[in-house]
């Protein structure tokens, strides 16, 4: 039904700007408009996408009044329905902490930003009013006229523009398969060992020793690195010395050796109180 | 004009006259190359091979002599030396008159003073090196006088130059002596310029250099070209002979060993200019060259005039000799400019001059061996007992040198003066008077020599030399004695000998010898001459023989004796005219190089690096950035289209 | 009114999206702007047609669509692991290929 009316509207307009359109334009233009500029001046992404967002309604709108209907859903559903969340999707993943600041980094580049722009504006609004004064629109009157808009575009495609089409159906592919090669992410890192293998491997003799290297403090009773670990037998663990940091001295260590060795008179563990080790 | 006689090809006793050079040149390697293993012998090797030298000029001699007149000037062909294109340069010898006149002179003289530095440097531990350097000497100034173009001259120039060089820096280690050496080598080069510059022009104009080609055709060239070399050549001559301006270098070569200033300084080399001249009469003698031997004249007479000036104020004893060399060489100058009149005369003078002077600097080391190397004339006195032989030998070198009656410099140097006096127009009284007043000036500064050495009271007794030895005069040994002895005879006996031979016997190399009548007759020059020289003997008797010397040199003193220790500010002179101004050229071309062509070149670099390090600030690497400017190219790429489309 | 003024509203539209390629940092705003321009361009396209009275301009904005939705694929993965690695999306940080 709405393409019989669009098809009504549309051999209305065969030549004119009817009112209505005329209407349209004057609310959508400066919509879309406002849209555009709120996206530049947005500080926040998002409210730039919202304002996107609307820039592209008002423009699906304007193809539907254009005579393009198919262009205009399309624009409506796959354009701002699709890509922008994808915008938004994107955007919410990077996070909001990479909004802009206010301040200008490059020097001139708002400048001469905005003077390019309106120069660009000046030239290409004076071209096209010079160009196209008096132009009378054909219309689309006799191609939409046969079997409708959508289905003479999709005779087109598959016919006249048939090649580009497929074309089109390789770029696809491969901007999906570059997509995924960007984000794809490897998170298994190629050869870790479990941890049975790594065992494994270390009383094979592939490592320099069976066990860890003593920490510090290991049978100390500091766990400072400057106090060097003690083997059983009281003796200093030199691959816990630390290349870096002064071993405390070996008289200071004393105490602990004897304290390991058993020598050293410590508190009774049968004893309540402590008692005796204040004396040494 | 009877010019050289065609040469032939040198045969017999001739052909081996490459020995001449040999002899001495192997010695010199010998000593040289052996090092300390030759120290024992080294001296009595050197002293051969010039004694030998001077047997074989000896027999070339008498060979040459029993030759008739024409036959005299042989070719001796060694070796193709240089043969690029057009230029072919033979390895030649030329056996005539003239060399072998001074290969008899250096030979003789060489030998003589070879066997006092026996001697004289007993003391030195290099004495083996000195001989080398000796030899080298001999051999370089034989090939200088021998060679038969003007490049083989130029190299044993050179060669001479270089043993100079050596023998005056002999004492290295004191700085005077380092000093001296190089002043000489460096003084020596501007003249020597002068004499390369003067075989570029033959080779230029003439297309050869061998002085049978040169000779020949000289004649046929213009003006211009003949008087440019023939001043080319005088200026190679004043470099070698220490004639002005170029002069200042030989009192300082008396730094070094005093029987180098025999026979380097005095006797040789420094008369090489005259050599020089002499051996181009050919060039001299042409009617083209009459400005050429004009400057000749001039410079001969300017330089025997300061000579003897300068003389008259030193009070080193090596160096007023030096001086006097200066001036003598001065009158031989005077003496070859003046052209036929005049070659054999300078040669003359140039033999006597070279027995004489060599007797004195002998006398001189004689005296400074004795008395501790003392040589400040200042600091002696009353020499005469303590040293007879010296003593008499020296007084005849001395008679000689001013001339004294029928003595060497009698026929020699009177001969000059008269020759001076029968130059054309107003020339003669002008060079006539001051080779006169030379004379006369000559006389006193040699009397005064005389007086403040020999005579007088004996000043040294109560001083210490410099090393803080007392003296203690002593007459030399007989290694010194004998050769002091051997050339008193030469001077008193050589100038009456060879005056009347020797023009004869040079004719065949120099031309004829042409008497001149001036307006004074010969009797009456020699009667002025002899006239003048005892006045200004009587003068300096006068002033240096009656009174108390002090030992140390007045210091307040009239003008002229200041300008005189000065050297007449001839190092001044040098110093304002070309040192200076070379300096400042050479700083003006330093700032240019830097400047200029570096800055050119620098600049270029620079501006483009700058230019660079500013386009580089473009690629700020900011996408941005990159997008601005293509927005704005694209605004451009439209804005024209629409000029071409619209407008 | 004629469709000319669809065609100034695409010119300004366009205008405004280059311009805020150059101002903004966030490179997903700088997207957006570029796809604001893609939109301009459609817009004009469509206008084309009409007044050509031709489908030919329609399709031709079909296409833009489809290359468009490509772009923003491929552009939004790109800057994702930019992200990754960088921890920003700003496109003055992009900046290491300078003197």
């Amino acid at each position: 039904m709405s393409a019989m009316l669009l098809a009504q509207a549309a051999v209305n307009t065969a030549t004119q700007v009817t009112t209505g359109e005329a209407v349209a334009f004057w609310v959508l233009g400066p919509l879309a408009l406002a849209g555009g500029l709120g996206m530049i001046f947005a500080r926040n992404a998002v409210h730039s996408a919202l304002f996107l967002v609307l820039t592209m309604l008002s423009l699906g709108v304007i193809y539907l009044v254009q005579q393009a209907p198919f262009l205009g859903f399309v624009q409506i559903i796959v354009y701002t329905g699709a890509i922008m969340m994808l915008f938004l999707f994107v955007l919410m993943l990077v996070g909001r902490d990479s909004s802009d600041s206010v301040v200008e980094v490059l020097r001139g580049q708002r400048l001469w930003a905005g003077v390019l722009g309106v120069g660009l504006a000046v030239l290409i609004v004076t071209a096209v009013a010079r160009a196209l004064t008096d132009v009378r629109s054909v219309g689309l009157a006799e191609p939409n006229a046969n079997a409708g808009n959508v289905k003479s575009i999709g005779k087109s495609l598959f016919d006249e523009y048939v090649f580009p089409f497929e074309l089109t159906s390789a770029l696809l592919i491969t901007a999906a398969v570059g997509a995924m090669v960007l984000g794809y992410v490897d998170r298994h890192q190629r050869g870790r060992k479990t941890q049975k293998e790594l065992v494994e491997a270390r009383f094979r003799g592939e490592h320099d020793r069976p066990s860890p290297l003593p920490g510090p403090g290991v049978f100390a009773t500091s766990n400072s690195v400057a106090t060097p670990a003690l083997l059983p037998d009281g003796s200093v663990a030199e691959e816990s010395l630390s290349r870096l940091i002064d071993a405390t001295a070996s008289e200071k260590l004393d105490q602990e050796r004897k304290a390991v060795a058993g020598t050293l008179p410590g508190p009774d563990a049968r004893a309540l109180a402590p008692g005796k080790e204040d004396r040494s | 004009m009877n010019l050289a006689a065609e040469a032939h090809q040198a045969s017999g006793v001739a052909g081996a006259a490459w020995l001449l050079l040999v002899l001495p040149a192997v010695g010199a390697a010998v000593l040289l190359l052996g090092g300390r293993r030759t120290d024992k012998w080294g001296h009595l090797l050197g002293s051969g091979t010039v004694i030998a030298a001077f047997v074989y000029g000896v027999i070339l001699f008498f060979d040459t002599k029993s030759l008739p007149a024409e036959g005299r000037v042989a070719n001796l062909h060694v070796f193709d030396w240089i043969s690029v294109n057009s230029l072919d340069v033979e390895f030649g010898l030329r056996i005539d008159p003239l060399s072998l006149t001074f290969v008899l002179l250096i030979t003789g003289v060489g030998s003589l003073i070879h066997i006092y530095s026996i001697g004289y440097m007993s003391d030195d531990r290099d004495r083996r090196r000195f001989f080398a350097y000796l030899n080298l000497f001999v051999s370089a100034m034989l090939l200088l006088v021998l060679g038969n173009s003007f490049v083989t001259l130029y190299f044993g120039w050179e060669g001479v130059g270089l043993a100079s060089y050596l023998l005056i820096g002999w004492y290295q280690g004191k700085n005077f002596a380092a000093t001296a050496a190089k002043k000489a080598f460096l003084m020596n080069r501007v003249g020597d310029v002068g004499l390369a510059l003067a075989i570029f022009l033959m080779f230029k104009n003439i297309g050869s250099t061998q002085y049978d080609v040169v000779f020949a055709e000289i004649g046929k060239q213009s003006t211009g070209v003949v008087v440019a070399i023939g001043i080319l050549l005088l200026l190679g001559a004043c470099g070698k002979s220490g004639q002005f301006p170029l002069q200042a270098w030989l009192p300082d070569a008396m730094a070094g060993p005093t029987p180098v200033s025999a026979l380097i300084h005095a006797a040789t080399m420094v008369t090489a200019g005259v050599y020089l001249i002499a051996r181009s009469s050919p060039l001299y003698s042409l009617p083209q060259a009459e400005d050429a031997r004009f400057v000749v004249m001039i410079i001969g007479a300017v330089t025997l005039v300061i000579g003897c000036i300068i003389g008259c104020a030193y009070d080193d004893f090596k160096k007023v000799l030096a001086y006097s060399t200066v001036s003598q060489i001065g009158y031989m100058i005077l003496a070859v400019g003046l052209g036929p009149a005049g070659y054999a005369l300078g040669i003359l003078h140039l033999l006597t001059h070279g027995f004489f002077k060599a007797g004195l600097f002998l006398g001189a080391g004689s005296v400074m061996h004795g008395m501790n190397d003392e040589g400040d004339i200042r600091r002696l006195g009353g020499l005469a007992r303590k040293m007879p032989i010296t003593f008499v030998t020296w007084t005849l070198g001395y008679l000689a040198l001013i001339g004294f009656p029928f003595l060497s410099g009698y026929f020699s140097k009177d001969a000059i003066i008269a020759a001076a006096f029968g130059a054309h127009g107003t020339r003669g009284w002008v060079f006539g008077g001051i080779a006169l007043l030379g004379a006369g000036l000559t006389a006193f500064y040699m009397t005064r020599l005389l007086i403040l050495v020999f005579l007088g009271k004996p000043r040294w007794e109560n001083l210490k030399s410099e090393d803080g030895r007392a003296y203690h005069p002593h007459e030399s040994g007989p290694t010194m004695t004998i050769p002091m002895i051997i050339l008193a005879v030469g001077s008193v006996a050589g100038g009456a000998i060879l005056s009347g031979l020797l023009p004869a016997w040079l004719e065949p190399s120099v031309g004829e010898l042409v008497e001149t009548h001036g307006p004074l007759n010969h009797t009456v020059v020699s009667i002025l001459t002899v006239g003048i020289s005892l006045i200004g003997a009587a003068i300096a008797f006068a002033i240096f023989g009656r009174r108390e010397q002090p030992v140390t040199r007045p210091q307040r003193v009239s003008f002229p004796v200041r300008a005189a220790r000065a050297d007449l500010y001839g190092n001044h002179l040098n110093e304002a005219l070309f040192s200076r101004p070379g300096v400042w050229l050479t700083r003006f071309l330093v700032f240019v190089d830097n400047r200029g062509v570096d800055g050119l070149v620098n600049g270029i670099a620079a501006g483009l690096g700058g230019s660079s390090g500013r386009l580089r600030r473009l690629q700020t690497g900011f996408v941005r950035s990159y997008a601005l400017s293509m927005l704005g190219g694209s605004i451009l790429v439209i804005a024209a289209l629409l000029m071409v489309r619209f407008a | 009114m004629t469709p000319t003024y669809y065609l100034l509203l695409s010119a300004l539209l366009f205008t405004i999206g280059a311009v805020g390629v150059l101002v903004r940092r966030n490179a997903i705003v700088v997207f957006m702007c570029v796809e604001l321009m893609l939109n301009a361009v459609n817009l004009s396209l469509v206008t084309f047609a009409r007044i050509n009275g031709s489908l030919s301009g329609q399709i031709m904005a079909f296409f833009v669509m489809v290359v468009a939705a490509a772009e923003v694929v491929i552009g939004l993965a790109i800057i994702m692991s930019i992200f990754r690695t960088r921890r920003t999306a700003s496109v003055d940080d992009s900046n290491l290929l300078k003197y």
